[in-house]
């Protein structure tokens, strides 16, 4: 994946994994079942009105908590192109790039996104572009290694073909 | 040139490496991967995309099914089934079976399967319980724990570090999750983010074993990558009971290791803490408490579910009751702690009390089921997280607290201390 474009959910500090797919339904694995409760004790809409393609942005430690993979699975399987995030929990962060969940980690974006408006972002040079204002921001781009891992689509695929 | 933190020393060795430093990105060699029933069935899904079959270490893998088990529903135990069938298959030495099962991180150390300088993952954010031990361990997802198991590595950012220099003796009812409250209270629930939480000192000697297990437990919840403690003559002892016979590896940090930040934590200074609702960084002494209604108490998990905790419980409820209208709800963590909490009569104690006391399971903590609250309700837990909807509804709130403190809310009604008992 190149570039995601999409309409921003925003969220706050400190997203934990409980109210991302809250433990009730981890009776489940299965993605589609999850995307169905995905945000659901922080947003209890949220399931009903993403689309493909929209972007979550939040401000620091987004995913903190578990090393549930159901969190990232079910922003994955909502349909969400990218998670923006001040900083991110560091199992959340793993889980994300070993599952193929594009997260970017950017101090100044989340201040400057609103709720409603339309982002893209450059995976290749890490630009956040809001459309909605016009204003630009530098995200940290993944370090070589983890943008092996991407560009394989997951890390299992890495080691296979390693 | 060394200069390595505790942690860095083992990652270094197991990835073959002189020196490793802060950032650098490492292959190493794994001791343990661990799962559970939550995230081994996603792992034995992604497994099944390796090019090669089976795993790399049927001795070195352990699976633990201890979220919804005895299965809570129809879905759980098929996703037991699973994990099971998937042991069964690859003859995984380590597989614990209703019976035999635990809480995983207060089983694995208890079975000696955890050691110092062991480079431990796990599936289970809690994984980081066993820094207790000396041994580098840390929570990882479901495809990290499939890539674990198909070929016994894992890829590490090498972290940095904060130490903690802890001093004094803590007074009668202060335990580990005193400790580590504080901690997170002071350093925020992303104060450790991505590094290691690395505790020394003339003071670890006046905590228990099962205090340290409680402290390097809750380092996720400040961020942590990993906690841990150097090996010391307590550790040595509980290492003979548990594990006799196994070598291993005893790691020290370099004299001159670069830290990011130090803190001195005085236990003797140390008062009873307690995490309000939604974070656990929202700590409190009992010189800001007012009265607090509760609901339920919850005394157990892989934070406080050990026979200290046990006994500490006891010692409160003996002779008292759980006042009226409260459900008092405890978990031994392992069928081990189990027994041995019969045979020292903290059983009968409890059920005195008008408390219940439950088989091993995580139950309650991730509001899986054996506990879960309605809205509104209020909890006083000895677990970990706090989050919003937790343990149950949304708008429901756990205190997250120790064992003496829960014990004391249980017989009382609102969050108490056991000075408030006379005691």
């Amino acid at each position: 994946m190149k570039s995601a474009r999409g309409l921003v959910f925003k969220y706050g500090d400190n997203v934990d994994t409980d109210v991302i797919i809250p433990a009730r339904y981890l009776n489940s694995t299965d993605g589609k079942e999850l995307a169905k409760h995905c945000m659901e004790d922080i947003d209890k809409d949220f399931a009903g009105k993403v689309n493909d393609g929209d972007i979550i942005v939040a401000d620091k430690n987004f995913g903190c908590g578990s090393s549930r993979e159901h969190a990232p699975l079910a922003i994955k399987c909502a349909g969400v192109s990218c998670v923006i995030a001040k900083s991110f929990a560091r199992i959340f962060y793993r889980n994300s790039i070993n599952i193929g969940l594009p997260i970017i980690e950017c101090e100044d974006a989340p201040d400057n996104i609103s709720a409603g408006d339309i982002v893209n972002i450059d995976f290749d040079t890490g630009v956040i572009t809001n459309e909605t204002t016009g204003k630009t921001f530098q995200g940290q781009a993944f370090p070589p290694f983890m943008q092996k891992i991407i560009d394989s689509e997951g890390l299992i695929n890495y080691i296979n073909n390693k | 040139m060394s200069k390595m933190t505790m942690s860095q020393k083992i990652l270094a060795a197991h990835s073959g490496l002189e020196q490793v430093k802060a950032g650098q990105l490492i292959e190493a060699d794994l001791d343990l991967v661990l799962g559970n029933d939550i995230t081994s069935p996603v792992a034995i899904g992604e497994l099944k995309k390796f090019n090669k079959d089976g795993v790399f270490d049927k001795d070195k893998i352990a699976l633990v099914p201890d979220h919804f088990v005895p299965n809570k529903d129809i879905k759980s135990a098929e996703n037991c089934k699973c994990v099971r069938e998937f042991a069964i298959r690859n003859n995984i030495t380590n597989y614990f079976e209703v019976g035999q099962m635990g809480i995983e991180h207060a089983l694995l150390p208890e079975q000696g399967l955890t050691l110092p300088g062991n480079l431990i993952i796990g599936a289970d954010s809690h994984t980081c319980t066993y820094g207790a031990l000396g041994a580098f361990s840390t929570g990882i997802g479901s495809t990290d724990m499939a890539a674990g198991m198909a070929t016994g590595k894992g890829w590490f950012k090498v972290p940095s570090a904060i130490k903690f220099n802890i001093v004094g003796k803590p007074s009668k009812w202060v335990s580990g999750k005193d400790v580590i409250l504080h901690i997170i209270g002071m350093i925020g629930v992303d104060g450790a983010l991505y590094k290691s939480m690395e505790f020394v000192g003339e003071g670890i000697k006046n905590l228990s074993m099962d205090d340290r297990f409680t402290i390097a437990n809750m380092a996720i919840e400040a961020g942590g990558k990993n906690g841990i403690f150097p090996v010391d003559e307590v550790a040595i002892e509980y290492l003979k009971e548990h594990a006799p016979g196994k070598k291993y590896e005893i790691f020290e940090a370099d004299p001159d290791a670069e830290y990011d930040e130090e803190y001195t934590i005085d236990l003797g200074t140390l008062k009873s803490t307690v995490s309000f609702p939604h974070l656990p960084e929202n700590t409190h002494t009992f010189d800001d408490i007012k009265d607090i209604k509760i609901d339920q108490v919850v005394i157990g998990s892989c934070t406080n579910g050990r026979i200290d905790d046990l006994r500490c419980a006891a010692s409160v409820l003996k002779d008292r009751h759980v006042a009226s209208g409260i459900r008092c709800i405890i978990i031994p963590a392992t069928q081990k702690i189990y027994l041995q909490a019969m045979e020292e009569g903290l059983l009968k104690t409890f059920i005195d009390a008008g408390a219940i006391v439950s088989t091993p399971t995580c139950g309650p903590c991730l509001g899986g089921y054996m506990g879960v609250l309605a809205s509104g309700e209020r909890c006083v837990s000895t677990t970990n997280r706090n989050f919003v909807g937790r343990m149950g509804a949304i708008d429901s709130e756990i205190y997250l607290a120790s064992p003496a403190v829960a014990a004391a809310s249980a017989v009382t009604g609102k969050v108490s201390q056991p000075s408030e008992l006379g005691l």
